[in-house]
């Protein structure tokens, strides 16, 4: 007898409604174009900042619309999604093993939370904030 | 003795007939179990009472061979350790997705196979010693290294839930490259260099984005997106002491 196995394609551009999980990871994946969004206006910035002080004023006056306080608003959470979940997922990626045990996995996420916290407080000092 | 509980069941399995089958279609099947029953019970009720010609793969019906994968309510699973009563209204009983389907439920694990064997799954010694030297002794703590990595049972789930491995079969997958881990990671191995002409390619870790659905669906807990992580971690180690550090080793 011979075989005739039926081969069921995995659909190339809708397979991510198949399952909650890949939207999820679609939705993580999707993050990132705010975050690379967010890094274009920056370089945006700079180049108006070497423009002059008009240009740069004027950009400064941009930021300040509504349009571009929603846009800081997506890119916030979606940075902060983006952030949290990598933090979430370095405890599979970067176990420590001490003897015969594990470090517990929320205690490697906690570390990057906590030095999350830190560098934020050093920005934020270096940027004159306190 | 008490009465055990029973509950009516339904189900919706694909068929499919290589010798006269171009497509697969879903049949319906109604039966009664057992409260307790899981949902291999149930199957195994349809082939013995309604529909002798239904296919499909078990032996242990304990979580352990591996052999009755198949995805249920579009989420792979073990037949032998779905419990029925998690589920409301009609069961839709599918084959492994990401397999070709041999027939009814049963799929062709070729693939899987032949990866597996790829990624040398085996204790490579850096020198073979002599039976008369006695065993390659190993710590608790170097036991801990791998141990989780050895507890699959070839269930293939972990294919059926990745993505990756459904668009681009070309991919080693989950749990043939957890595998190459699980030696890598073993104290009396010295293979992890020539395992790594499999894994540190395109086919090999590189392929995976890290969706994570692999260890979720895992019934070992085995973790593979885990392992492939780490093994993305040490091959991006080993380029760049190979590319970019002088005197590097190559
Ligand atoms: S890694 Fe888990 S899901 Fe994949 S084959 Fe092994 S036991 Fe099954
Ligand atoms: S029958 Fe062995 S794992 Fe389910």
């Amino acid at each position: 007898m011979s075989r005739r196995p039926l081969v069921r394609e995995c659909p190339p551009t809708t397979w991510y409604f198949r399952q909650p999980r890949y939207l999820r990871y679609m939705s993580r994946e999707i993050t990132s174009v705010f975050v690379g969004a967010y890094c274009v206006l920056l370089v945006v910035g700079l180049q108006r900042l070497s423009a002059g002080p008009a240009a740069w004023e004027a950009f400064l006056l941009g930021l300040r619309s509504a349009d571009s306080i929603v846009f800081h608003l997506l890119a916030l959470a979606a940075a902060v999604y983006h952030a949290t979940t990598w933090f979430n997922a370095t405890q599979k990626a970067m176990p420590i093993q001490i003897g015969e045990d594990f470090v517990p996995g929320n205690v490697i996420s906690g570390a990057h939370y906590v030095a999350w916290a830190v560098l934020s407080v050093v920005i934020l000092y270096l940027a004159g904030v306190f | 003795m008490t009465q055990m509980k029973e509950r009516l069941v339904q189900l919706e399995v694909l068929r499919y007939n290589p010798d006269t089958d171009t497509e697969a279609h879903f049949q319906r099947y109604e039966v009664t179990c057992y409260e307790e029953g899981v949902v291999l019970d149930a199957l195994n009720k349809i082939k013995a009472d309604i529909d002798p010609t239904l296919n499909f793969r078990w032996s242990c019906h304990m979580a352990v061979c591996g052999s009755c994968g198949m995805m249920i309510n579009g989420e792979p699973k073990l037949s032998c350790h779905t419990f029925l009563r998690e589920y409301e209204g009609v069961i839709r009983v599918e084959p492994l997705a990401h397999f070709p389907i041999e027939r009814d439920l049963v799929t062709a694990p070729d693939d899987f196979m032949e990866k597996l064997k790829r990624v040398k799954p085996y204790i490579i010694p850096k020198e073979k010693k002599p039976i008369s030297e006695g065993e390659y002794k190993q710590t608790p703590t170097q036991l801990m290294k791998f141990r989780q990595y050895s507890m699959c049972i070839n269930c293939m789930l972990c294919y059926a839930a990745c993505p990756e491995y459904g668009l681009d079969p070309q991919f080693i997958g989950p749990a043939a490259l957890t595998m190459a881990h699980r030696y890598n990671q073993d104290s009396r191995d010295a293979g992890r260099e020539e395992r790594q002409e499999v894994v540190a390619t395109h086919e090999g870790v590189w392929t995976c984005t890290f969706v994570g659905a692999c260890s979720e669906v895992c019934p070992a807990h085995v973790d593979p997106a885990s392992a492939l992580q780490q093994m993305k971690i040490t091959s991006s180690i080993d380029w760049i002491v190979e590319h970019l550090i002088p005197g590097g080793k190559k």
